[in-house]
């Protein structure tokens, strides 16, 4: 479980372009659930999933990560919580490395290099062994049907496959929680059908999976469990869909 | 420990990737600098062994070589002179010595013209280096005919031609018997060039070389030493022309070094920042980027070194051959002997390497302590 506590994100803060686009937001987001952000450009939802994915701290409120196998060092056995806020930058990026895996709107693949190369890309830096990471970039190529693929680079791809390409990188370090944003933005109605159908999946595998979007294909879906809508920094709406 | 070795390998790899994506900046890059490396590191090679061929032949030269001044200009020795010096405590053998230039209009060559020391050289014949035979294409057995001082002519025959082992000393040389050398220039008898001295103890060439001073106030005792440390000079000093001659490539080098190494494009800074989203710490990308420029530095260094060694130690340095051995027609030809300075080497890598290194790093510093998040809003 996700808890947010009084989450506010200010720029320019003092100043007199200061910009809130995170406004007091407490939540609790439930685990192996499809959570949908929805609401309109500028509502604050990329911010909130960057705060929660440890891209950035909040400007004051607390986030605690409550029964999630994050990558803390010191944490103790049988301690549940753990408070992510507070935490210094190289245990975020343990955590972020460990506990979540990204999807970009972008894809924000990198250019020039293959599709194995590009999912095995954030374990490179975790000193893992690279025939361990490689076999498992291997198979997840084969789950999304795109092994073929493999030695093939990005920038030649169509813009499902480098969706499916995106996915599977995000999932290499075996995270429990994926943070999509705006995932479907770049794809057509058949593909972004695609895409839920895999996230539902995803969810079959008890992940949980938190996504920020305004395409109805993605928030009306029958695969959604939760729905926060925001606007102007705020949450207006948070329900159940079950 | 096995993580972090797993870590820098994965990272290694990746940078290995990653440079082959850029490879026209990349290979252009490593050209250059391979090329710089190359040019300083045959530079050093090349003096390095001359140095040290110097220092060989003057093994086998006297431990003092004993002049006349007149007028502050050399001038002939008398014979007496040296029965005077072998009176001397310590001196074991004073020899007199026949040598002077001559020029061959001809060729526009200048020869060393030396007169034998072996008693049973014959008249009418001569020795003569493995360049003069060359220019004049001669062989065993041939005629070369000289100008005598009075312009009536020399014939001598070709005895031997001097090996090319020997040919840094002896590529310009004419050997010719003692009454030969004196026809050929008018040479008074009586008289010497100069005088070679030996001593039995090294310590006392001051001592001796002070005493002959005093005893000739007009003589110039020369010491081996002293003829070494000119010939370090000498070769110092073409080693440096070259060097500046080379320092304005170094320089546009250092500019084209510079600016590749420096300027991130707005491509590298986004790839920057996917890195870091999907989990990679500012240290990682520091790695990575400290792995390309090794890769790159370190590349062009072994491989600059190992050409230049084959340049200068194999086919003796051709790019440098006019500019150092210093004859203008007649050059040597012959194969130096490898030395490698550990030191020259050690300083030519922290002046090559370590600088490009640090160059690459330092930008990427900037673009890497950018939040994650910032890849998000691409």
């Amino acid at each position: 479980m996700i808890e947010l506590s009084g989450i506010t994100k200010s720029f320019n803060s003092g100043k007199a372009n200061q910009f809130t686009a995170v406004d007091n937001v407490t939540l609790v987001i439930n685990p192996k659930q499809i959570t949908v952000f929805k609401g309109p450009s500028g509502s604050g939802k990329t911010s909130l999933l960057t705060m929660i994915g440890c891209m950035a701290r909040p400007t004051s409120g607390r986030i605690f990560l409550r029964g999630v196998a994050a990558a803390v060092p010191f944490q103790q056995d049988g301690v549940e919580v753990v408070e992510i806020t507070s935490l210094p930058e190289r245990f975020l990026n343990d955590i972020r490395r460990s506990t979540f895996g990204f999807i970009f709107q972008q894809f924000n693949l990198v250019k020039g290099i293959t599709v194995l190369e590009n999912v095995m890309l954030p374990a490179y830096p975790t000193g893992e062994g690279r025939a361990d990471f490689r076999a498992r970039a291997l198979k997840l190529l084969e789950q999304f049907d795109i092994v073929r693929l493999a030695g093939q680079r990005v920038e030649l791809l169509s813009g499902g496959e480098l969706q499916r390409v995106a996915i599977a990188r995000a999932l290499i370090n075996n995270p429990s929680i994926i943070i999509a944003d705006e995932p479907t933005a770049h794809l057509d109605s058949k593909l972004s059908q695609e895409f839920m159908t895999i996230v539902g999946c995803l969810k079959g595998e008890g992940k949980s999976v938190l996504i920020a979007s305004h395409d109805p294909i993605v928030f009306d879906s029958l695969l959604v469990d939760s729905q926060v809508e925001m606007r102007d920094g705020a949450v207006v709406n948070s329900r159940s869909c079950r | 420990m096995k993580r972090a070795v797993e870590r820098h390998l994965n990272i290694l790899e990746f940078t290995l990737a990653s440079l082959l994506r850029r490879k026209v900046k990349n290979l252009s890059l490593l050209t250059m600098y391979l090329l710089v490396i190359f040019m300083l590191a045959s530079l050093v090679f090349f003096v390095t062994a001359l140095k040290r061929e110097a220092a060989m032949i003057l093994n086998d030269a006297p431990d003092m070589v004993v002049q006349r001044l007149v007028a502050g200009r050399q001038d002939l020795v008398p014979a007496e002179y040296a029965a005077e010096i072998t009176r001397i405590r310590g001196v074991t053998a004073v020899r007199p010595r026949l040598w002077g230039y001559y020029y061959d209009a001809l060729n526009g060559a200048n020869y060393t013209v030396m007169a034998s020391d072996d008693p049973n050289t014959t008249s009418d014949k001569a020795a003569i280096g493995a360049g003069v035979a060359k220019v004049r294409n001669l062989a065993v057995g041939d005629l070369l005919p000289l100008i005598s001082y009075d312009k009536a002519p020399l014939m001598l025959e070709i005895g031997t031609i001097f090996p090319s082992a020997s040919d840094l000393i002896a590529a310009d040389m004419i050997v010719i018997s003692p009454r030969d050398f004196h026809q050929l220039f008018n040479f008074p008898s009586g008289q010497a060039t100069d005088l070679a001295v030996s001593v039995r103890n090294a310590k006392e060439l001051p001592t001796v070389a002070a005493k002959i001073a005093v005893q000739f106030p007009d003589s110039r005792p020369i010491l081996k030493s002293e003829i070494l440390r000119t010939y370090q000079s000498v070769f110092d000093w073409r080693g440096g022309m070259a060097l500046l001659i080379l320092a304005s490539s170094l320089l546009s080098f250092i500019i084209f070094a510079w600016d590749k190494a420096t300027g991130l494009s707005a491509e590298e800074r986004k790839e920057i920042g996917i890195l870091k989203s999907i989990g990679w710490e500012t240290s990682d990308v520091l790695l990575l980027k400290f792995w390309e420029g090794i890769v790159i530095s370190l590349t062009a260094f072994l491989l600059g070194v190992v050409l230049a060694y084959g340049h200068v130690f194999f086919l003796s340095a051709p790019l440098f051959a006019q500019v150092l051995k210093g004859w203008s027609v007649i050059y040597p030809n012959f194969k130096l002997v490898p030395v490698v300075n550990a030191y020259q080497l050690a300083v030519l890598f922290f002046l090559t390497v370590v600088p490009y290194t640090t160059a690459t790093i330092i930008p990427c510093w900037r673009a890497a302590t950018i939040d994650p998040d910032a890849a998000m809003r691409y």
